[in-house]
């Protein structure tokens, strides 16, 4: 059942090669086989099997199904899930179960998908290694001493660990692209306005977006299809008709033209990434496509915008984590104590040095000089963009400057942590599109991923692009022990 | 030393929309706690608001009865703090770039001069939840969080606690009149800060403001800022200084009392609310708003004393209340005497809407039934007296006024002849009296018509009797 695409899965359960129970059972073995040396799930759904039972009973019956009747995947820890926990992997939230139903969700649901449960990730998607998750710490499959990156981590890990068909992330700086890099697998970080933020606990509110990380290019395109959808319920939604991407996937892309920033290659990219990424892009000018050097000047900008402007929006939104009505509440003797208590407890290290940051770019005194400076700034980048899709039909770049990384290695150093996201950051500060893919492993034997990056709602473009380069270059997307 | 206060209120009011701002619960006031509220409005994590897009017609109708220029594009803000009653910990309002500016209303001065008051800007904003205060502990209720809320700003144009009061009452009655809210004071659906601070002159630059918080109705914005100003007045008298504070106004003692200082005011990190899109406003949205308008207090005032001869007073009375008006012009519809209408309506059913608690159109009486009565007046059928007895028991009964004076033979009596015997009768009996007016005592003619009116049960039509007095004492 490994090595399936969604529609082979789906077919072969319209087959009855194999029913939807086996297969769910299948990857709840295998998460009990491998979790406890990856750790990617905060939560699994022990009812999945019952659920993937009813849908055996209905298909028997003949009755008509969703395309994806009874077929398992899980999704990071902050999306909403009715009636299973929502942690974000935070002390904080531990113990909350939301009433309610996320939009993402539905729409999976809607198309007959089962969740598996909730995977681990960075604390409210604070950090680029799972290393802030105050329970599990994700570990990547390729190699359990390293890090699987992050926010996304369990996502990724569980992908490329076969412990689920996909997963949903979410990106807010580069936290589906970096761990999806760092994992050999495939993250889309889809157009701001794509897919509904209603059921996304939010870190950063213009900048998150949830996007699906799978094996494959055609799992990526099929699953956006199902929630790239316009969504009354998040006014920066748009409305953008729904599309099917797979139609993309036709590994045409003669003519296509491909930026290379000379901004995304510079001195901290290490010699291995630089060189799998170049043979990628050598692989695109031999299928055809024009190759144009480009540059983005305001590039370098991007991380101090970045850590700006999402701290601030993320030291209010985190507000509402009070204790009063919803997960880790300390004891204390009067109101004032319990909120600063409640709170000094149940955040971790890096979740409050943002929320503080964010505090102070928002005080009284320092809102223009670092709040009102930031967006102007943020208005430059999204220039270069435009600027550079005058020119190109899409960008190329490696994803994260190295392969995945020690766990304990960056953890004492937060800025060389938030160095990881350098060519990610600046994306969603534009609000584009781009998607990681495995373009090679570096001289540690880990994965290399390349990025694309495309104009608004231009998701298509790169499915194309990707499908044909994955097409080529048929690399290995699990590690061997796994299989 | 004497000082004159200079005032500016902001006037929070809540609308009266079917649903909350941001999600789709009941906006209805009273029901049990904690049951008129969801996800979106409980603040939980994963959750975002959409804007109601009837509080922005609300607001925008506000701003064009108050004068105000509509802003095109306006922008949500977040408001930072902490509290038990603010799940979120920020309240969605608008900060630099609210939805309406630069307007003004006209307040009536105690000696009828008109006055301009100046309204700096009206944003939207939600409400807060309500902390009850129980034996010990403290109870929150979320059914008020999510309340779409106008904040209207004046500018420190106001200069005495009568002004004030006098801005207020106009502000509600405008803001009945184009219905976006019921403006209830007492149930909070209008509350008000205070900003005073106290100038040797007019002509001296403004003093330190306090802000006094907590003011619940009219009758208290005019104490708090008496008191206030009384307060500041000492202050200064005594040597000393004025401090900018924030001051709560005890609604049992009459006093303010300083809440918090300015260094330790609040530092709300207001930013632009990520979740939300600006407001962009078409100008056939705004244009179908100005011709929706309804006739607002001033222009009705006007036109009541230029189509119906009523006095400034009367056509205040009737333009305080957009269904007094309203009641006036259909029994004065059915029955042309605007003046007699108008009487009716400030005294006999005010007098009833006071001892039944309700509004105009529940008292019992229609304006038909109104203009019916004062028609048998004019038309000589029934006494003053007589038609204050058919009116209470229209309202009781619910029958006609004609079929009452039918029913109960209550019809005047002006009959000469008939009338005349009671005249008579009545000398006879008064023999002393009778004398004493004859002599020239004009002050009897009250006694004679009163003995009069009660020997003819009521229904003696004074002028026909009047004349005959004189005749028959001459
Ligand atoms: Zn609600």
């Amino acid at each position: 059942m490994l090595g399936k695409t969604l529609k082979e899965l789906s077919e072969a359960l319209n087959k009855k090669e194999f029913s939807s129970a086996e297969l769910t059972q299948f990857y709840l073995d295998r998460i009990r086989k491998y979790d406890d040396d990856i750790c990617a799930f905060n939560y699994i759904n022990e009812n999945v099997i019952n659920q993937a039972k009813a849908v055996d009973e209905k298909r028997a019956k003949g009755d008509t199904l969703p395309v994806y009747a009874g077929i398992p995947m899980a999704l990071k820890d902050l999306i909403i899930q009715k009636d299973m926990p929502a942690t974000c992997s935070s002390k904080i939230l531990e113990g909350f179960v939301p009433p309610f139903q996320g939009t993402a969700a539905q729409l999976l649901e809607d198309a007959g998908f089962l969740c598996l449960g909730k995977l681990s990730m960075d604390e409210f998607a604070m950090g680029s290694s799972n290393e802030t998750a105050y329970r599990k710490k994700t570990r990547n499959p390729w190699d359990t001493s390293r890090v699987p990156g992050g926010s996304s981590g369990g996502s990724a890990a569980s992908v490329a660990a076969g412990l689920t068909t996909f997963a949903l992330g979410s990106d807010t700086g580069g936290s589906i692209r970096q761990p999806a890099s760092l994992c050999g697998i495939t993250g889309l970080k889809p157009t701001y306005g794509r897919v509904s933020r209603f059921g996304l606990i939010a870190f950063a509110s213009s900048l998150d977006q949830i996007g699906p990380m799978t094996s494959n290019i055609s799992d990526n395109a099929a699953i956006l299809s199902v929630i790239g959808k316009y969504d009354k319920k998040d006014s920066t939604s748009l409305n953008v008709a729904q599309e099917d991407y797979t139609k993309y996937l036709t590994g045409d892309v003669k003519g296509m033209k491909i930026g290379v920033p000379k901004e995304y290659f510079a001195e901290g990219i290490a010699s291995d990434v630089r060189e799998c990424v170049n043979n990628a892009i050598k692989a695109y000018e031999g299928m055809g496509c024009e190759i144009v050097e480009i540059s983005m000047p305001h590039t370098e900008y991007a991380v101090a915008t970045y850590y700006i402007i999402a701290t601030a929006e993320a030291s209010s939104n985190l507000g509402r984590y009070d204790g009063i009505r919803f997960g880790f509440r300390a004891e204390a003797d009067n109101l004032k104590e319990m909120f600063y208590e409640s709170r000094s407890q149940g955040f971790g290290d890096e979740v409050k040095r943002r929320i503080m940051l964010g505090t102070y770019v928002l005080s009284a005194g320092y809102y223009d000089a670092y709040y009102i400076k930031a967006q102007k700034v943020r208005t430059l980048i999204k220039q270069d963009f435009v600027n550079a899709f005058e020119k190109v039909d899409a960008i190329i770049c490696p994803t994260s400057p190295t392969t995945a990384f020690k766990a304990g290695e960056k953890m004492s150093d937060p800025l060389q942590m938030y160095l990881s996201d350098i060519n990610t950051i600046s994306l969603n500060l534009y609000g584009g599109c781009g998607l990681s893919m495995p373009c090679g492993f570096g001289a540690d034997g880990m994965p290399v991923g390349v990025q694309l990056l495309g104009k608004y709602f231009d998701e298509g473009r790169l499915y194309n692009l990707a499908y044909a380069f994955e097409q080529q270059a048929k690399l290995p997307v699990m590690p061997e022990k796994l299989k | 030393m004497s000082y004159e206060p200079v005032i500016g209120l902001e006037v929070h009011v809540q609308m009266s929309t079917d649903s909350k701002i941001f999600c789709t619960c009941s906006n209805k006031f009273g029901s049990e706690p904690n049951t008129n509220v969801c996800p979106v409005c409980l603040g939980m994590p994963g959750v975002l608001p959409v804007l109601n897009e009837k509080v922005v017609e609300y607001t925008v109708k506000a701003g064009l009865a108050l004068n105000c220029q509509i802003r095109k594009k306006s922008v949500f803000a977040r408001k930072n703090y902490f509290y038990p009653d603010l799940p979120k910990a920020y309240q969605i309002s608008q900060y630099e770039l609210p939805i309406c500016e630069h307007g003004y209303i006209d307040i009536e001065l105690e000696d009828g001069t008109q006055k301009r008051i100046g309204i700096t800007r009206i944003h939207i904003e939600e409400d807060a939840g309500k902390l009850n205060h129980e034996a010990g502990c403290s109870l929150v209720d979320l059914n008020r969080t999510g309340t779409p809320l106008m904040e209207i700003v004046s500018e420190p144009d106001l200069r005495s606690a009568e002004e004030a009061k006098a801005y207020l009452m106009k502000l509600k009655t405008i803001l009945e009149y184009i219905e976006v809210s019921d403006c209830n004071m007492e149930e909070g659906s209008m509350r008000c800060d205070a900003n005073v601070s106290i100038r040797p002159d007019s002509n001296a630059p403004f003093g330190t403001r306090a802000e006094i918080k907590n003011v619940n109705s009219f009758r208290n914005v005019e104490r708090a800022i008496k008191y206030e100003q009384k307060r500041q007045e000492k202050v200064l008298n005594e040597g000393g200084k004025i401090v900018q504070e924030t001051r709560l106004f005890n609604a049992d003692t009459g006093i303010t009392a300083s809440m918090r200082g300015k260094e330790d005011a609040h530092d709300y990190r207001y930013f632009p609310d990520p979740d939300l899109v600006p407001i962009v406003l078409e100008d056939k949205f705004i244009d179908d708003l100005k011709e929706w308008m309804p006739e607002l207090p001033d222009a009705k005032r006007a036109r009541f004393m230029s189509e119906y001869g009523l006095s400034g007073m009367d056509a205040d009375f009737l333009v305080s209340a957009k269904a007094y008006g309203q009641y006036f012009e259909q029994a004065v519809k059915a029955h042309n005497n605007p003046k007699a209408v108008c009487n009716w309506i400030m005294g006999e059913l005010m007098r009833r809407l006071n001892d039944k608690q309700c509004t105009i159109f529940e008292a019992g009486i229609s304006p038909e039934n109104l203009a019916e009565i004062v028609k048998l007046i004019d038309e000589g059928k029934i006494s003053g007296n007589i038609a204050k007895q058919v009116f209470d028991e229209t309202a009781e009964t619910g029958k006609n006024p004609s079929e009452i004076v039918a029913e109960k033979g209550l019809v005047q009596n002006s009959n000469e002849d008939e009338l005349e015997a009671i005249v008579k009768q009545v000398l006879d009996a008064n023999p002393a009296e009778t004398e004493r007016f004859k002599g020239g005592e004009v002050k009897l003619q009250g006694f004679f018509m009163g003995q009069i009116m009660k020997a003819s049960k009521g229904k003696a039509n004074p002028a026909v009797v009047a004349p005959l007095l004189k005749k028959l004492t001459s």
